[in-house]
C-alpha cells in the first residue's frame, strides 16, 4: 500500500481566518469613520487614532472569545507593535514625501555645476547652485572624520582593551558629552580658538566643532562594537605570541570592521544636518571656497537657513531642492559605507 | 562514512569498562623521552596559582619530558586549565590573578625578571576548549598568523602552510579551498585548524585545554590522531575529562583533585600504571568512575 503524499501548511492562515481578519480591518475602518463621525474628534489624525483602538480592541476580544486568555494578550500585543511600527514610519515617510514634492521643481542640472556668488535670492532657478554648499558640506565632513574617527576609536581600545586607571571617567566624560547641545560646542570653538588664536572664520573652525560632535557617538558605539568581540580571539591572538597592539590591530579591529563601520555612519549622522556651530564658525560664503582654513566655506546646511531666510518664492524653492540634496548626499555616503563595511574579506 | 563511524563507535564502547583502560594504556608503544632535538623539557616547581583571594592551585611540581605527552585529569574546577594557563603565562590576564613558584622551560625560569613574554608564548603553545579561528581570515591566513603577530620571517610559506595543515590532520580537507573563510569549517576541521595555526611558530611544548570538549566522536579520534603523531616532535600537555581520551593518547597521566580547598596534584605516574595500580585510593575512585 503507498501513500502519496501531498506538501502542505497546516500552519497557515486558512481562507476562513483570513475572512476574519479582513472583516476585523473593515470592521475597525468602519467604526473609525462612525466615531469621527459622532463625536468632536476631527482630521486625519483622528482618523488614526480611531481605526488603531478599535483594532487592537477588535482582534483582542475577538481572539480572546476564540482562543482564551493567552491568545487575546498575544494579539493586544501584536496590534500594540504593529501601531509602534507604523507610528515610527509615518513621521519619516511623510517628511521624505514632503521633502521630494517641495525639492524636485527646483533641482536641475546647473544647480549642481554653479554656486550663489553671482545670483541673489530673487533670481530665477537657473541661475546660480548649490555647488559651494555641496563642497563645502563635504570638505567639513572629511574634515571632521579625519579628526574624530581615530580619536573615537582610540578612545573606545582605550575603554576595551587597555582599561586603564581612568576608563571610569573617561567613559562617563564621553556620555556626558554626547549630550553636549551643538550650539555648546559651536561656542566653545568661537571662544577658545576662533577669537582668540584664528580672528576668521572659516571651514576648519566649523569642523573641530562638528568633532567635539562626533567623538562621543563613534567612541560609545565603538566600546560597544568592541565588547562584543570574543575574549577567545584575543586570548589566542595573545597565545600565538602576538603582543597587546598586533593582537588588537590584526585580529579585534578586522573582526569588529562592519560595526565600526557602522559607528562612523553613526557619526556622520549626528553631524551631517548640524547647523548651529557651522552658522557660527563657517561665516557661510557663497562661493566655492577650496580652501577650508581661510575664508568663509558655505555648507548645505547653511545655504538652507539663508535660503529660507531670504524669503522669495525662488529662494524658498531653492531652500527644499538643497534639502533634497541634502537627504540624498546622506543617502549616498550611508550606501557606501555599508557595502565597504560589509564586503567580505576576498584574497 | 557511516562504516567508519561505526568502528569509531565500537572503538569508544569498548574502551568504556575501567579495567580496560589500562589495556589501552599498555597497548602504546612506550616512549623513549628526552631526544636531544627537543630541548630537555618542561618542569614546574612549586607552582600555586590564585585569583584574588581564591586559592586556585598549590604547590604543583610536575615534571613533562621532552616529547611526551601528559594527560591531566580531574574533576571539574581542580585547576588543571589554571595550571597549564600558568605554564605560558595566560594566566596573568585574569585580573586579580597571582602566583608562585617556578615553570622551567630548558631550566629557565619563564616568570624570570626580563624575559620577553611574547617569546615564551611561541615556545609553549596553546589549543583552547572552544574552536576559535580568526574570524576575518582565510584558512590560509589563519595557519599563518602566528608569523604575523609575532613578526617571524619565514622563507616559503606554501611549504609552511602545507606542512602545518598536514600535521594537523586537515591539509586534503581544505587544499583545495585554502581561500575560504575559516569560519565556514566544521567544528572539528576548525579546532584542527587551530592546532595548525599553533604549529605554525614551531612551539617547542603545546598546551591543550580540553580540545575535544566541544567535539564529535569522529573528529575527537582525528584529533588524538594529531596528537600521537605530534608526540615525534613536541611535549604536550592536554587537558580531558575523558579518561578514555587519556588512557588513548597520553604517556603519563596526573590526577588533580580539590578537597574543597585549593586543587592539589594528587598523583601522576605513566598513564597504564594510573589506570591500572593508582597508588592513591582517591586516584583509584576517580578512575573507576566512582566520583567526579
Amino acid at each position: 500500500m503507498t501513500m502519496t503524499a501531498t506538501p502542505s501548511k497546516p500552519w497557515a492562515a486558512s481562507a476562513k481566518d483570513r475572512a476574519i481578519d479582513g472583516a476585523i480591518f473593515v470592521g475597525s475602518l468602519l467604526s473609525s469613520y462612525l466615531l469621527v463621525f459622532l463625536t468632536a474628534l476631527k482630521g486625519k489624525l483622528a482618523y488614526f487614532v480611531c481605526f488603531f483602538i478599535a483594532y487592537a480592541i477588535f482582534t483582542t476580544v475577538f481572539k480572546g472569545i476564540q482562543r482564551g486568555n493567552a491568545a487575546a494578550k498575544d494579539a493586544l500585543v501584536n496590534s500594540l507593535v504593529a501601531i509602534g511600527a507604523i507610528v515610527t514610519v509615518i513621521p519619516a515617510a511623510s517628511i521624505l514625501l514632503t521633502v521630494l514634492q517641495k525639492g524636485l521643481p527646483g533641482i536641475s542640472f546647473s544647480l549642481f555645476t554653479n554656486d550663489m556668488s553671482l545670483a541673489t535670492p530673487t533670481d530665477p532657478l537657473s541661475n546660480g547652485g548649490l555647488l559651494h554648499a555641496i563642497t563645502g558640506t563635504l570638505t567639513l565632513m572629511v574634515l571632521a572624520l579625519i579628526m574624530s574617527v581615530p580619536i573615537g576609536i582610540l578612545t573606545a581600545l582605550y575603554l576595551t582593551e587597555i582599561k586603564g586607571r581612568f576608563t571610569g571617567p573617561i567613559r562617563f566624560l564621553v556620555q556626558a558629552m554626547s549630550g553636549v547641545p551643538s550650539i555648546v560646542a559651536g561656542l566653545f570653538i568661537l571662544s577658545a580658538i576662533l577669537y582668540p588664536i584664528t580672528k576668521g572664520y572659516s571651514g576648519f573652525m566649523g569642523a573641530l566643532a562638528l568633532t567635539i560632535l562626533m567623538i562621543p557617538t563613534i567612541a560609545r558605539t565603538s566600546e560597544e562594537v568592541l565588547n562584543l568581540i570574543p575574549n577567545d580571539l584575543r586570548e589566542a591572538g595573545t597565545a600565538l605570541g602576538g603582543t597587546q597592539w598586533r593582537t588588537v590591530a590584526m585580529i579585534v579591529l578586522p573582526a569588529a570592521r562592519s560595526g565600526l563601520v557602522t559607528a562612523v555612519i553613526l557619526g556622520v549622522a549626528r553631524i551631517a544636518g548640524e547647523t548651529a556651530p557651522i552658522l557660527l564658525l563657517t561665516g557661510g560664503g557663497d562661493k566655492v571656497n577650496p580652501n577650508a582654513f581661510t575664508g568663509p566655506m558655505g555648507s548645505m546646511p547653511y545655504y538652507i537657513w539663508k535660503s529660507f531666510n531670504a524669503g522669495s518664492p525662488e529662494a524658498i524653492t531653492r531652500a527644499w531642492a538643497g534639502l533634497l540634496v541634502l537627504v540624498g548626499l546622506v543617502l549616498i555616503l550611508f550606501t557606501t559605507a555599508r557595502f565597504l563595511g560589509s564586503r567580505k574579506v576576498s584574497k | 562514512m557511516t562504516t567508519s563511524h561505526e568502528s569509531e563507535n565500537q572503538e569508544m564502547q569498548t574502551s568504556v569498562k575501567p579495567s580496560s583502560l589500562a589495556d589501552v594504556a599498555n597497548a602504546k608503544a612506550p616512549k623513549v623521552p628526552g631526544t636531544a632535538a627537543l630541548g630537555t623539557g618542561l618542569e614546574t616547581r612549586g607552582v600555586h596559582a590564585w585569583f584574588g583571594k581564591h586559592h586556585a592551585l598549590s604547590n604543583i611540581s610536575l615534571d613533562f619530558a621532552a616529547g611526551t605527552v601528559t594527560a591531566l585529569i580531574g574533576p571539574s574546577g581542580c585547576g588543571k586549565s589554571t595550571f597549564i594557563r600558568t605554564i605560558n603565562r595566560m594566566h596573568e590576564f585574569i585580573p586579580g590573578a597571582a602566583m608562585a613558584g617556578e615553570v622551567l622551560l630548558d631550566g629557565k625560569d619563564v616568570y624570570a625578571p626580563g624575559t620577553d613574554v611574547t617569546k615564551i608564548r611561541l615556545q609553549i603553545g596553546m589549543v583552547f576548549q572552544k574552536p576559535n579561528p580568526f574570524p576575518s581570515m582565510t584558512i590560509g591566513e589563519n595557519v599563518l598568523s602566528g608569523l604575523k603577530l609575532a613578526q617571524l620571517k619565514v622563507e616559503n610559506k606554501d611549504d609552511l602552510l602545507e606542512e602545518c595543515l598536514e600535521r594537523a590532520g586537515l591539509w586534503n580537507e581544505v587544499k583545495d579551498r585554502l581561500g575560504a573563510h575559516g569560519g565556514s569549517l566544521s567544528g572539528g576541521q576548525q579546532q584542527r585548524l587551530c592546532i595548525a595555526r599553533a604549529l605554525a611558530v614551531r612551539p617547542q611544548v603545546l598546551l591543550m585545554d580540553e580540545p575535544c570538549s566541544a567535539l564529535d566522536p569522529g573528529s575527537t579520534l582525528r584529533i588524538e590522531d594529531t596528537i600521537r603523531h605530534l608526540s615525534d616532535t613536541m611535549t604536550i600537555i592536554i587537558v580531558t575529562h575523558n579518561m578514555q581520551q587519556a588512557a588513548r593518547v597520553s604517556d603519563y597521566t596526573a590526577f588533580f583533585l580539590s578537597d574543597g580547598g585549593p586543587g592539589q596534584m594528587i598523583e601522576v605516574a605513566p598513564t597504564s600504571e594510573i589506570f591500572s595500580r593508582p597508588q592513591d585510593s582517591r586516584t583509584e575512585s576517580y578512575v573507576t568512575g566512582r566520583f567526579g
